[in-house]
Protein backbone atom coordinates (compact mmCIF):
# COMPACT_ATOMS: atom_id res chain seq x y z
CA UNK A 1 0.00 0.00 0.00
CA UNK A 2 2.89 2.36 0.63
CA UNK A 3 3.40 2.98 -3.07
CA UNK A 4 -0.07 4.43 -3.57
CA UNK A 5 -0.53 8.19 -3.23
CA UNK A 6 -4.31 8.26 -3.58
CA UNK A 7 -6.92 5.53 -3.21
CA UNK A 8 -10.55 6.23 -4.04
CA UNK A 9 -12.74 3.29 -3.04
CA UNK A 10 -16.40 3.02 -4.02
CA UNK A 11 -16.81 6.78 -3.86
CA UNK A 12 -19.97 8.55 -4.98
CA UNK A 13 -21.30 12.06 -4.77
CA UNK A 14 -24.93 13.13 -4.89
CA UNK A 15 -25.67 16.85 -5.01
CA UNK A 16 -28.95 18.13 -3.52
CA UNK A 17 -29.56 14.66 -2.14
CA UNK A 18 -33.19 13.87 -1.31
CA UNK A 19 -34.63 16.80 -3.27
CA UNK A 20 -36.25 16.98 -6.69
CA UNK A 21 -33.04 18.44 -8.15
CA UNK A 22 -30.91 15.56 -6.85
CA UNK A 23 -27.98 14.86 -9.19
CA UNK A 24 -25.67 11.84 -9.21
CA UNK A 25 -22.42 13.65 -9.90
CA UNK A 26 -20.29 10.56 -9.36
CA UNK A 27 -21.03 6.87 -8.80
CA UNK A 28 -18.85 3.86 -7.98
CA UNK A 29 -15.48 5.52 -8.40
CA UNK A 30 -12.56 3.16 -7.76
CA UNK A 31 -9.15 4.56 -8.55
CA UNK A 32 -5.63 4.03 -7.24
CA UNK A 33 -2.86 6.43 -8.11
CA UNK A 34 0.74 5.49 -7.47
CA UNK A 35 3.43 7.70 -6.05
CA UNK A 36 5.19 9.76 -8.69
CA UNK A 37 2.49 8.99 -11.25
CA UNK A 38 0.94 11.60 -13.55
CA UNK A 39 -2.75 10.86 -14.04
CA UNK A 40 -5.19 12.90 -16.11
CA UNK A 41 -8.94 12.94 -15.66
CA UNK A 42 -10.68 13.59 -18.97
CA UNK A 43 -14.30 13.64 -20.02
CA UNK A 44 -17.07 15.86 -21.32
CA UNK A 45 -18.58 18.68 -19.27
CA UNK A 46 -20.60 17.36 -16.36
CA UNK A 47 -18.75 14.03 -16.09
CA UNK A 48 -17.64 14.90 -12.56
CA UNK A 49 -13.90 15.15 -13.18
CA UNK A 50 -13.62 18.36 -11.17
CA UNK A 51 -15.90 16.89 -8.52
CA UNK A 52 -13.60 13.87 -8.23
CA UNK A 53 -10.61 16.19 -7.86
CA UNK A 54 -12.41 18.08 -5.09
CA UNK A 55 -13.28 14.82 -3.30
CA UNK A 56 -9.57 13.98 -3.26
CA UNK A 57 -8.81 17.51 -2.05
CA UNK A 58 -11.48 17.17 0.67
CA UNK A 59 -13.07 20.40 -0.54
CA UNK A 60 -16.32 18.44 -0.75
CA UNK A 61 -17.25 15.26 1.12
CA UNK A 62 -18.18 12.03 -0.67
CA UNK A 63 -21.76 10.85 -0.22
CA UNK A 64 -20.46 7.30 -0.10
CA UNK A 65 -17.13 5.48 -0.19
CA UNK A 66 -13.70 6.39 1.15
CA UNK A 67 -10.89 8.62 -0.14
CA UNK A 68 -7.39 7.96 1.18
CA UNK A 69 -4.53 10.37 0.49
CA UNK A 70 -0.98 9.55 1.56
CA UNK A 71 -2.25 6.68 3.69
CA UNK A 72 -4.62 8.89 5.72
CA UNK A 73 -8.11 10.28 5.35
CA UNK A 74 -8.55 13.05 2.79
CA UNK A 75 -9.59 15.40 5.61
CA UNK A 76 -6.38 14.76 7.54
CA UNK A 77 -4.32 15.12 4.35
CA UNK A 78 -5.88 18.55 3.77
CA UNK A 79 -5.12 19.66 7.32
CA UNK A 80 -1.52 18.41 6.91
CA UNK A 81 -1.29 20.22 3.54
CA UNK A 82 -0.25 17.01 1.81
CA UNK A 83 -1.29 18.44 -1.54
CA UNK A 84 -0.98 21.65 -3.49
CA UNK A 85 -3.68 22.87 -5.80
CA UNK A 86 -3.80 24.92 -9.02
CA UNK A 87 -6.91 26.11 -10.83
CA UNK A 88 -7.84 27.36 -14.31
CA UNK A 89 -7.73 30.95 -13.04
CA UNK A 90 -4.31 31.33 -11.51
CA UNK A 91 -6.09 32.71 -8.43
CA UNK A 92 -3.09 34.81 -7.44
CA UNK A 93 -3.77 37.45 -4.83
CA UNK A 94 -3.46 40.72 -6.71
CA UNK A 95 -2.31 42.60 -3.62
CA UNK A 96 0.72 40.35 -3.14
CA UNK A 97 3.79 40.36 -5.33
CA UNK A 98 5.01 37.15 -6.96
CA UNK A 99 7.21 36.16 -4.02
CA UNK A 100 4.50 36.86 -1.45
CA UNK A 101 2.03 34.81 -3.46
CA UNK A 102 4.38 31.84 -3.51
CA UNK A 103 4.98 32.22 0.22
CA UNK A 104 1.26 32.19 1.11
CA UNK A 105 1.03 28.46 2.00
CA UNK A 106 4.28 28.73 3.98
CA UNK A 107 2.91 31.72 5.91
CA UNK A 108 -0.18 29.73 6.79
CA UNK A 109 2.05 26.91 8.02
CA UNK A 110 3.77 29.41 10.31
CA UNK A 111 7.22 29.34 8.72
CA UNK A 112 9.50 32.20 9.70
CA UNK A 113 10.69 34.81 7.25
CA UNK A 114 14.12 33.34 6.51
CA UNK A 115 12.68 29.89 5.79
CA UNK A 116 10.03 31.37 3.54
CA UNK A 117 12.57 33.44 1.67
CA UNK A 118 14.82 30.44 1.07
CA UNK A 119 11.95 28.33 -0.20
CA UNK A 120 10.46 31.01 -2.43
CA UNK A 121 13.92 31.55 -3.93
CA UNK A 122 14.03 27.85 -4.73
CA UNK A 123 10.53 27.93 -6.23
CA UNK A 124 11.21 31.05 -8.32
CA UNK A 125 14.24 29.25 -9.71
CA UNK A 126 12.16 26.15 -10.44
CA UNK A 127 9.55 28.04 -12.49
CA UNK A 128 12.21 30.34 -14.00
CA UNK A 129 10.77 33.57 -12.64
CA UNK A 130 13.62 34.65 -10.36
CA UNK A 131 13.83 38.13 -11.85
CA UNK A 132 10.07 38.68 -11.41
CA UNK A 133 9.97 38.13 -7.64
CA UNK A 134 8.87 41.71 -6.94
CA UNK A 135 6.40 42.02 -9.81
CA UNK A 136 2.71 42.21 -9.12
CA UNK A 137 0.51 39.48 -10.68
CA UNK A 138 -1.23 41.90 -13.08
CA UNK A 139 2.14 42.79 -14.56
CA UNK A 140 2.66 39.20 -15.76
CA UNK A 141 1.37 37.33 -18.80
CA UNK A 142 -1.19 34.53 -18.36
CA UNK A 143 1.46 31.83 -18.72
CA UNK A 144 3.72 33.48 -16.14
CA UNK A 145 0.81 33.84 -13.72
CA UNK A 146 0.09 30.16 -14.09
CA UNK A 147 3.76 29.38 -13.38
CA UNK A 148 3.51 31.42 -10.17
CA UNK A 149 0.38 29.45 -9.26
CA UNK A 150 2.26 26.19 -9.79
CA UNK A 151 5.17 27.48 -7.70
CA UNK A 152 2.69 28.38 -4.97
CA UNK A 153 1.09 24.94 -5.16
CA UNK A 154 4.49 23.26 -4.80
CA UNK A 155 5.99 25.69 -2.27
CA UNK A 156 5.41 23.49 0.76
CA UNK A 157 6.85 20.50 -1.16
CA UNK A 158 3.61 18.56 -1.06
CA UNK A 159 3.88 14.98 -2.36
CA UNK A 160 0.71 15.49 -4.41
CA UNK A 161 -0.31 18.19 -6.89
CA UNK A 162 -3.98 18.59 -7.87
CA UNK A 163 -4.63 20.64 -11.01
CA UNK A 164 -8.01 21.68 -12.40
CA UNK A 165 -7.61 22.68 -16.06
CA UNK A 166 -4.65 24.87 -15.16
CA UNK A 167 -3.78 25.66 -18.77
CA UNK A 168 -7.36 25.97 -20.00
CA UNK A 169 -7.23 29.74 -20.32
CA UNK A 170 -3.89 29.88 -22.16
CA UNK A 171 -3.27 30.12 -25.89
CA UNK A 172 -2.11 26.99 -27.68
CA UNK A 173 1.59 27.93 -27.96
CA UNK A 174 1.89 28.93 -24.29
CA UNK A 175 -0.09 25.88 -23.35
CA UNK A 176 2.29 23.42 -25.03
CA UNK A 177 5.23 25.25 -23.53
CA UNK A 178 3.69 25.07 -20.06
CA UNK A 179 3.02 21.34 -20.48
CA UNK A 180 6.72 20.71 -21.09
CA UNK A 181 7.62 22.97 -18.15
CA UNK A 182 5.25 21.05 -15.89
CA UNK A 183 6.76 17.71 -16.94
CA UNK A 184 10.27 18.89 -16.19
CA UNK A 185 9.18 20.34 -12.83
CA UNK A 186 7.55 17.03 -11.91
CA UNK A 187 10.64 15.13 -13.03
CA UNK A 188 12.72 17.33 -10.70
CA UNK A 189 10.42 17.08 -7.70
CA UNK A 190 8.97 13.58 -8.12
CA UNK A 191 5.51 14.96 -7.34
CA UNK A 192 2.41 12.86 -7.98
CA UNK A 193 -0.02 14.80 -10.19
CA UNK A 194 -3.74 14.51 -10.79
CA UNK A 195 -4.63 16.72 -13.73
CA UNK A 196 -8.15 17.58 -14.90
CA UNK A 197 -8.40 18.56 -18.55
CA UNK A 198 -10.74 18.43 -21.51
CA UNK A 199 -7.97 18.34 -24.10
CA UNK A 200 -7.05 14.88 -25.41
CA UNK A 201 -3.53 15.76 -26.66
CA UNK A 202 -2.76 17.51 -23.38
CA UNK A 203 -3.84 14.47 -21.37
CA UNK A 204 -1.85 12.08 -23.58
CA UNK A 205 1.29 14.20 -23.66
CA UNK A 206 1.44 14.70 -19.90
CA UNK A 207 0.15 11.48 -18.42
CA UNK A 208 1.26 8.03 -17.45
CA UNK A 209 -2.41 7.07 -17.38
CA UNK A 210 -5.50 8.81 -18.70
CA UNK A 211 -8.71 8.23 -16.76
CA UNK A 212 -11.68 8.56 -19.13
CA UNK A 213 -14.96 9.61 -17.56
CA UNK A 214 -18.52 9.92 -18.80
CA UNK A 215 -21.48 11.94 -17.52
CA UNK A 216 -24.95 11.38 -16.06
CA UNK A 217 -24.07 9.73 -13.82
CA UNK A 218 -20.37 10.61 -13.66
CA UNK A 219 -18.25 7.47 -13.71
CA UNK A 220 -14.96 6.06 -14.95
CA UNK A 221 -15.44 4.25 -18.26
CA UNK A 222 -11.84 3.44 -19.19
CA UNK A 223 -8.25 3.94 -18.13
CA UNK A 224 -5.74 4.31 -20.97
CA UNK A 225 -2.08 3.46 -20.32
CA UNK A 226 0.01 5.96 -22.25
CA UNK A 227 3.58 4.64 -21.85
CA UNK A 228 5.27 7.36 -23.85
CA UNK A 229 8.25 7.13 -21.53
CA UNK A 230 9.83 9.56 -19.15
CA UNK A 231 11.85 11.47 -21.70
CA UNK A 232 9.06 13.21 -23.53
CA UNK A 233 9.93 16.36 -25.42
CA UNK A 234 8.33 18.61 -28.01
CA UNK A 235 9.21 16.04 -30.71
CA UNK A 236 7.12 13.44 -28.88
CA UNK A 237 4.09 15.34 -30.15
CA UNK A 238 4.98 14.22 -33.67
CA UNK A 239 5.59 10.49 -33.21
CA UNK A 240 3.07 7.88 -34.32
CA UNK A 241 2.69 6.46 -30.82
CA UNK A 242 1.45 9.82 -29.59
CA UNK A 243 -1.33 9.77 -32.20
CA UNK A 244 -2.17 6.16 -31.42
CA UNK A 245 -2.71 7.01 -27.75
CA UNK A 246 -4.81 10.01 -28.77
CA UNK A 247 -6.95 7.68 -30.85
CA UNK A 248 -7.22 5.27 -27.91
CA UNK A 249 -8.46 8.02 -25.60
CA UNK A 250 -10.84 9.37 -28.22
CA UNK A 251 -12.33 5.93 -28.77
CA UNK A 252 -12.65 5.37 -25.05
CA UNK A 253 -14.51 8.69 -24.79
CA UNK A 254 -16.83 7.68 -27.63
CA UNK A 255 -17.42 4.26 -26.11
CA UNK A 256 -18.38 5.95 -22.87
CA UNK A 257 -20.80 8.10 -24.77
CA UNK A 258 -22.28 5.28 -26.92
CA UNK A 259 -22.92 3.22 -23.84
CA UNK A 260 -25.37 5.92 -22.90
CA UNK A 261 -26.70 6.98 -26.29
CA UNK A 262 -27.72 4.88 -29.27
CA UNK A 263 -26.57 7.31 -31.94
CA UNK A 264 -23.23 8.11 -30.25
CA UNK A 265 -21.12 8.62 -33.34
CA UNK A 266 -20.06 12.13 -32.50
CA UNK A 267 -17.45 13.24 -30.00
CA UNK A 268 -18.98 14.20 -26.68
CA UNK A 269 -19.53 17.87 -26.02
CA UNK A 270 -16.79 19.85 -24.34
CA UNK A 271 -13.90 17.74 -25.65
CA UNK A 272 -11.16 19.35 -27.65
CA UNK A 273 -9.88 17.18 -30.44
CA UNK A 274 -6.88 19.34 -31.23
CA UNK B 1 6.88 58.87 -24.17
CA UNK B 2 3.64 60.24 -25.51
CA UNK B 3 1.61 58.54 -22.82
CA UNK B 4 3.84 60.03 -20.18
CA UNK B 5 3.62 63.53 -21.57
CA UNK B 6 -0.15 63.39 -21.85
CA UNK B 7 -0.49 62.19 -18.29
CA UNK B 8 1.69 65.04 -17.09
CA UNK B 9 -0.35 67.64 -18.96
CA UNK B 10 -3.46 66.04 -17.49
CA UNK B 11 -2.07 66.56 -13.99
CA UNK B 12 -1.29 70.14 -14.82
CA UNK B 13 -4.82 70.66 -16.08
CA UNK B 14 -6.16 69.13 -12.90
CA UNK B 15 -4.17 71.51 -10.74
CA UNK B 16 -5.32 74.59 -12.66
CA UNK B 17 -8.97 73.49 -12.86
CA UNK B 18 -9.79 74.01 -9.20
CA UNK B 19 -8.68 77.67 -8.85
CA UNK B 20 -10.06 78.34 -12.31
CA UNK B 21 -13.50 77.03 -11.34
CA UNK B 22 -13.27 79.25 -8.26
CA UNK B 23 -12.61 82.30 -10.40
CA UNK B 24 -15.43 81.37 -12.78
CA UNK B 25 -17.84 80.95 -9.87
CA UNK B 26 -16.80 84.39 -8.59
CA UNK B 27 -17.30 85.94 -12.01
CA UNK B 28 -20.74 84.34 -12.30
CA UNK B 29 -21.69 85.59 -8.82
CA UNK B 30 -20.60 89.15 -9.47
CA UNK B 31 -21.95 89.07 -13.02
CA UNK B 32 -25.44 88.08 -11.92
CA UNK B 33 -25.26 90.60 -9.09
CA UNK B 34 -24.62 93.35 -11.65
CA UNK B 35 -27.18 92.20 -14.21
CA UNK B 36 -29.92 90.58 -12.12
CA UNK B 37 -32.94 92.39 -10.58
CA UNK B 38 -32.27 93.82 -7.11
CA UNK B 39 -35.66 92.72 -5.77
CA UNK B 40 -35.55 89.31 -7.46
CA UNK B 41 -37.67 88.42 -10.43
CA UNK B 42 -40.43 86.19 -11.68
CA UNK B 43 -40.18 83.55 -14.36
CA UNK B 44 -43.61 82.54 -15.71
CA UNK B 45 -45.16 83.95 -12.55
CA UNK B 46 -42.87 82.03 -10.18
CA UNK B 47 -40.53 83.88 -7.85
CA UNK B 48 -37.38 82.15 -9.14
CA UNK B 49 -34.68 84.76 -9.69
CA UNK B 50 -32.74 85.42 -6.47
CA UNK B 51 -32.46 88.93 -5.10
CA UNK B 52 -29.15 90.62 -5.82
CA UNK B 53 -29.04 93.21 -3.05
CA UNK B 54 -25.97 93.45 -0.84
CA UNK B 55 -27.92 91.78 1.94
CA UNK B 56 -28.70 88.64 -0.08
CA UNK B 57 -25.62 88.55 -2.30
CA UNK B 58 -22.74 90.43 -0.74
CA UNK B 59 -19.76 91.31 -2.91
CA UNK B 60 -17.05 88.67 -2.84
CA UNK B 61 -14.53 91.32 -1.93
CA UNK B 62 -16.66 92.22 1.12
CA UNK B 63 -16.68 88.61 2.22
CA UNK B 64 -12.90 88.36 1.88
CA UNK B 65 -12.48 91.69 3.67
CA UNK B 66 -14.79 90.50 6.42
CA UNK B 67 -12.38 87.63 7.06
CA UNK B 68 -9.69 90.09 8.10
CA UNK B 69 -11.86 91.90 10.66
CA UNK B 70 -12.67 90.71 14.16
CA UNK B 71 -15.87 88.81 14.91
CA UNK B 72 -17.38 91.71 16.88
CA UNK B 73 -16.24 95.28 17.00
CA UNK B 74 -13.21 95.53 19.26
CA UNK B 75 -12.70 91.75 19.25
CA UNK B 76 -9.19 90.37 19.51
CA UNK B 77 -8.93 87.82 16.66
CA UNK B 78 -9.92 88.26 13.03
CA UNK B 79 -12.82 86.19 11.74
CA UNK B 80 -10.39 84.17 9.62
CA UNK B 81 -8.73 82.95 12.80
CA UNK B 82 -12.06 82.27 14.48
CA UNK B 83 -13.34 80.29 11.48
CA UNK B 84 -10.07 78.41 11.18
CA UNK B 85 -10.20 77.49 14.85
CA UNK B 86 -13.78 76.30 14.46
CA UNK B 87 -12.79 74.25 11.39
CA UNK B 88 -9.98 72.56 13.27
CA UNK B 89 -12.33 71.67 16.07
CA UNK B 90 -15.00 70.32 13.70
CA UNK B 91 -12.38 68.46 11.66
CA UNK B 92 -11.16 66.62 14.75
CA UNK B 93 -14.70 65.68 15.68
CA UNK B 94 -15.32 64.52 12.09
CA UNK B 95 -12.15 62.41 12.10
CA UNK B 96 -13.17 60.82 15.38
CA UNK B 97 -16.63 60.24 13.92
CA UNK B 98 -15.34 58.64 10.73
CA UNK B 99 -12.89 56.40 12.62
CA UNK B 100 -15.66 55.27 14.93
CA UNK B 101 -18.07 54.86 12.00
CA UNK B 102 -15.58 52.78 10.03
CA UNK B 103 -14.87 50.57 13.04
CA UNK B 104 -18.58 49.99 13.69
CA UNK B 105 -19.46 49.60 10.00
CA UNK B 106 -16.71 47.11 9.23
CA UNK B 107 -17.39 45.10 12.40
CA UNK B 108 -21.07 44.90 11.49
CA UNK B 109 -20.16 43.80 7.97
CA UNK B 110 -17.88 41.07 9.32
CA UNK B 111 -20.63 39.71 11.57
CA UNK B 112 -23.19 39.97 8.76
CA UNK B 113 -20.96 38.20 6.27
CA UNK B 114 -20.28 35.46 8.82
CA UNK B 115 -23.89 34.86 9.79
CA UNK B 116 -26.51 35.17 7.06
CA UNK B 117 -29.23 35.35 9.69
CA UNK B 118 -27.67 38.45 11.28
CA UNK B 119 -27.59 40.12 7.89
CA UNK B 120 -31.27 39.45 7.34
CA UNK B 121 -32.20 40.56 10.84
CA UNK B 122 -30.12 43.74 10.76
CA UNK B 123 -30.68 45.07 7.23
CA UNK B 124 -34.12 46.68 7.88
CA UNK B 125 -32.77 48.46 10.97
CA UNK B 126 -29.80 49.75 9.04
CA UNK B 127 -32.06 51.19 6.36
CA UNK B 128 -34.39 52.75 8.94
CA UNK B 129 -31.38 54.26 10.70
CA UNK B 130 -30.54 56.19 7.53
CA UNK B 131 -34.05 57.50 6.88
CA UNK B 132 -34.47 59.16 10.28
CA UNK B 133 -33.44 62.82 9.89
CA UNK B 134 -30.40 63.54 12.01
CA UNK B 135 -31.99 66.79 13.20
CA UNK B 136 -34.64 64.70 14.91
CA UNK B 137 -32.05 62.43 16.51
CA UNK B 138 -29.67 65.10 17.77
CA UNK B 139 -31.82 66.37 20.68
CA UNK B 140 -32.53 62.76 21.63
CA UNK B 141 -28.84 61.92 21.80
CA UNK B 142 -28.15 65.12 23.70
CA UNK B 143 -30.91 64.22 26.12
CA UNK B 144 -29.44 60.78 26.72
CA UNK B 145 -26.00 62.32 27.00
CA UNK B 146 -27.20 64.89 29.50
CA UNK B 147 -28.28 61.99 31.68
CA UNK B 148 -25.00 60.15 31.11
CA UNK B 149 -22.99 63.29 31.79
CA UNK B 150 -24.64 63.65 35.17
CA UNK B 151 -23.65 60.09 35.96
CA UNK B 152 -20.27 59.84 34.25
CA UNK B 153 -19.24 63.39 33.40
CA UNK B 154 -19.49 62.91 29.61
CA UNK B 155 -18.92 65.91 27.36
CA UNK B 156 -21.31 67.49 24.88
CA UNK B 157 -19.00 66.94 21.90
CA UNK B 158 -19.47 63.20 22.29
CA UNK B 159 -23.00 63.70 20.95
CA UNK B 160 -21.66 65.31 17.76
CA UNK B 161 -19.16 62.47 17.27
CA UNK B 162 -21.87 59.89 17.94
CA UNK B 163 -24.17 61.46 15.34
CA UNK B 164 -21.35 61.84 12.81
CA UNK B 165 -20.44 58.19 13.15
CA UNK B 166 -24.13 57.32 13.03
CA UNK B 167 -24.18 58.68 9.47
CA UNK B 168 -20.74 57.32 8.57
CA UNK B 169 -21.15 53.69 9.63
CA UNK B 170 -23.87 52.91 7.09
CA UNK B 171 -22.00 53.33 3.77
CA UNK B 172 -19.04 51.59 5.42
CA UNK B 173 -21.12 48.61 6.53
CA UNK B 174 -22.75 48.25 3.10
CA UNK B 175 -19.46 48.64 1.19
CA UNK B 176 -17.57 46.29 3.47
CA UNK B 177 -20.35 43.70 3.31
CA UNK B 178 -20.22 43.67 -0.49
CA UNK B 179 -16.43 43.65 -0.40
CA UNK B 180 -16.20 40.75 2.03
CA UNK B 181 -18.40 38.71 -0.29
CA UNK B 182 -16.37 39.71 -3.35
CA UNK B 183 -13.46 37.29 -2.89
CA UNK B 184 -13.11 34.95 -5.88
CA UNK B 185 -14.63 31.51 -5.23
CA UNK B 186 -11.37 29.97 -6.46
CA UNK B 187 -9.44 31.98 -3.88
CA UNK B 188 -11.80 30.85 -1.13
CA UNK B 189 -11.33 27.26 -2.32
CA UNK B 190 -7.57 27.79 -2.26
CA UNK B 191 -7.72 28.93 1.37
CA UNK B 192 -9.90 25.89 2.14
CA UNK B 193 -7.29 23.66 0.51
CA UNK B 194 -4.77 25.06 3.00
CA UNK B 195 -7.22 24.19 5.78
CA UNK B 196 -7.12 27.89 6.72
CA UNK B 197 -9.59 28.88 9.43
CA UNK B 198 -12.28 31.54 9.13
CA UNK B 199 -10.23 34.30 10.77
CA UNK B 200 -7.15 33.49 8.71
CA UNK B 201 -9.23 33.62 5.53
CA UNK B 202 -10.74 36.92 6.71
CA UNK B 203 -7.38 38.61 7.17
CA UNK B 204 -5.35 36.99 4.38
CA UNK B 205 -8.06 36.99 1.73
CA UNK B 206 -11.38 38.68 2.44
CA UNK B 207 -10.14 42.01 3.81
CA UNK B 208 -7.50 42.57 1.10
CA UNK B 209 -9.98 41.48 -1.58
CA UNK B 210 -12.55 44.01 -0.31
CA UNK B 211 -10.31 47.06 -0.61
CA UNK B 212 -11.74 48.23 -3.93
CA UNK B 213 -15.17 48.28 -2.25
CA UNK B 214 -13.91 49.89 0.95
CA UNK B 215 -12.33 52.87 -0.81
CA UNK B 216 -15.54 54.39 -2.27
CA UNK B 217 -17.40 53.51 0.94
CA UNK B 218 -14.79 55.45 2.88
CA UNK B 219 -15.36 58.48 0.65
CA UNK B 220 -19.08 58.43 1.45
CA UNK B 221 -18.37 57.86 5.13
CA UNK B 222 -16.00 60.85 5.21
CA UNK B 223 -18.57 63.17 3.68
CA UNK B 224 -21.35 61.83 5.91
CA UNK B 225 -19.33 62.27 9.06
CA UNK B 226 -18.75 65.97 8.28
CA UNK B 227 -22.45 66.52 7.61
CA UNK B 228 -23.35 64.66 10.79
CA UNK B 229 -20.94 66.63 12.95
CA UNK B 230 -21.82 70.07 11.52
CA UNK B 231 -25.57 69.47 11.63
CA UNK B 232 -25.42 68.24 15.21
CA UNK B 233 -23.24 71.22 16.16
CA UNK B 234 -26.02 73.43 14.84
CA UNK B 235 -28.76 71.47 16.50
CA UNK B 236 -27.13 71.17 19.94
CA UNK B 237 -25.32 74.50 19.74
CA UNK B 238 -21.88 73.05 20.35
CA UNK B 239 -19.71 76.05 21.08
CA UNK B 240 -16.44 76.09 19.11
CA UNK B 241 -17.58 74.24 15.94
CA UNK B 242 -18.30 75.46 12.41
CA UNK B 243 -21.97 74.48 12.84
CA UNK B 244 -22.28 76.81 15.80
CA UNK B 245 -20.67 79.65 13.80
CA UNK B 246 -23.18 79.18 10.96
CA UNK B 247 -26.02 79.28 13.49
CA UNK B 248 -24.91 82.43 15.30
CA UNK B 249 -23.73 84.29 12.17
CA UNK B 250 -27.02 83.60 10.39
CA UNK B 251 -28.74 85.55 13.17
CA UNK B 252 -26.69 88.54 12.05
CA UNK B 253 -27.41 87.93 8.35
CA UNK B 254 -29.38 91.16 8.00
CA UNK B 255 -26.91 93.46 9.76
CA UNK B 256 -23.66 91.82 8.64
CA UNK B 257 -24.39 89.67 5.55
CA UNK B 258 -20.77 88.78 4.57
CA UNK B 259 -20.18 87.35 8.03
CA UNK B 260 -22.45 84.34 7.42
CA UNK B 261 -20.59 83.57 4.20
CA UNK B 262 -17.27 83.35 6.05
CA UNK B 263 -18.69 80.51 8.14
CA UNK B 264 -20.13 78.83 5.03
CA UNK B 265 -16.66 79.01 3.44
CA UNK B 266 -15.37 77.34 6.57
CA UNK B 267 -17.86 74.49 6.23
CA UNK B 268 -16.93 74.05 2.57
CA UNK B 269 -13.22 74.02 3.33
CA UNK B 270 -13.88 71.52 6.11
CA UNK B 271 -15.49 69.17 3.60
CA UNK B 272 -12.53 69.57 1.25
CA UNK B 273 -10.06 68.84 4.03
CA UNK B 274 -11.89 65.65 4.95
CA UNK B 275 -12.01 64.64 1.29
CA UNK B 276 -8.24 65.19 1.06
CA UNK B 277 -7.63 63.06 4.13
CA UNK B 278 -9.81 60.27 2.77
CA UNK B 279 -8.03 60.46 -0.58
CA UNK B 280 -4.66 60.07 1.14
CA UNK B 281 -5.89 57.00 3.03
CA UNK B 282 -7.35 55.63 -0.20
CA UNK B 283 -4.04 56.10 -2.04
CA UNK B 284 -2.36 54.16 0.72
CA UNK B 285 -4.89 51.35 0.53
CA UNK B 286 -4.69 51.11 -3.26
CA UNK B 287 -0.92 51.15 -3.65
CA UNK B 288 0.39 48.23 -5.69
CA UNK B 289 -3.04 47.59 -7.13
CA UNK B 290 -3.82 47.45 -10.85
CA UNK B 291 -4.92 50.85 -12.13
CA UNK B 292 -8.37 49.76 -13.32
CA UNK B 293 -9.67 49.25 -9.80
CA UNK B 294 -7.96 52.39 -8.52
CA UNK B 295 -9.88 54.56 -10.96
Amino acid sequence: MSDTAVVVAGAGKVFNSGTASSVDALIDIDLSIFKGEFVSLIGPSGCGKSTLLRLIADLIEPSSGVVTVNGKSAAQARIDQDYGMAFQQSGLFEWRNVRKNIELPLELKGWDKAQRQARSDEMLELVKLAEFAKHMPWQLSGGMQQRVAIARALAAHPPLLLMDEPFGALDEMTREHMQSELLSICATTGTTVIFVTHSIPEAVYLSDRVVVMSPRPGRITAIVDVKLGANRSESTREVGEFYERITDVREALRAGETARRADGAVLPMGIEDR
Amino acid sequence: MTARRSSRSLNWRRIIMFPLSFVLLGVAWEGYKTVGPAKGGKVFGWQLLPKTGDREMPHILDMVRRLAHPEVRGGKDSIAVVVLRAMTYSLWLSILAVVLGVAIGVSLAVVMSRFRIVERALTPYLIVSQTIPIVALAPLVVGILAYVSRELGAQKWIAAVALGSFLAFFPMAMGALRGLKAAEPASVELMDSYAAGWWTTLFKLRFPASVSYLAPALRLAGASSVVGVVVSEISIGLQPGVGRLILSYSQEATTDPPKLFTAVFGAGALGLMMAGLVLAVEKMMMRNRPLESAA
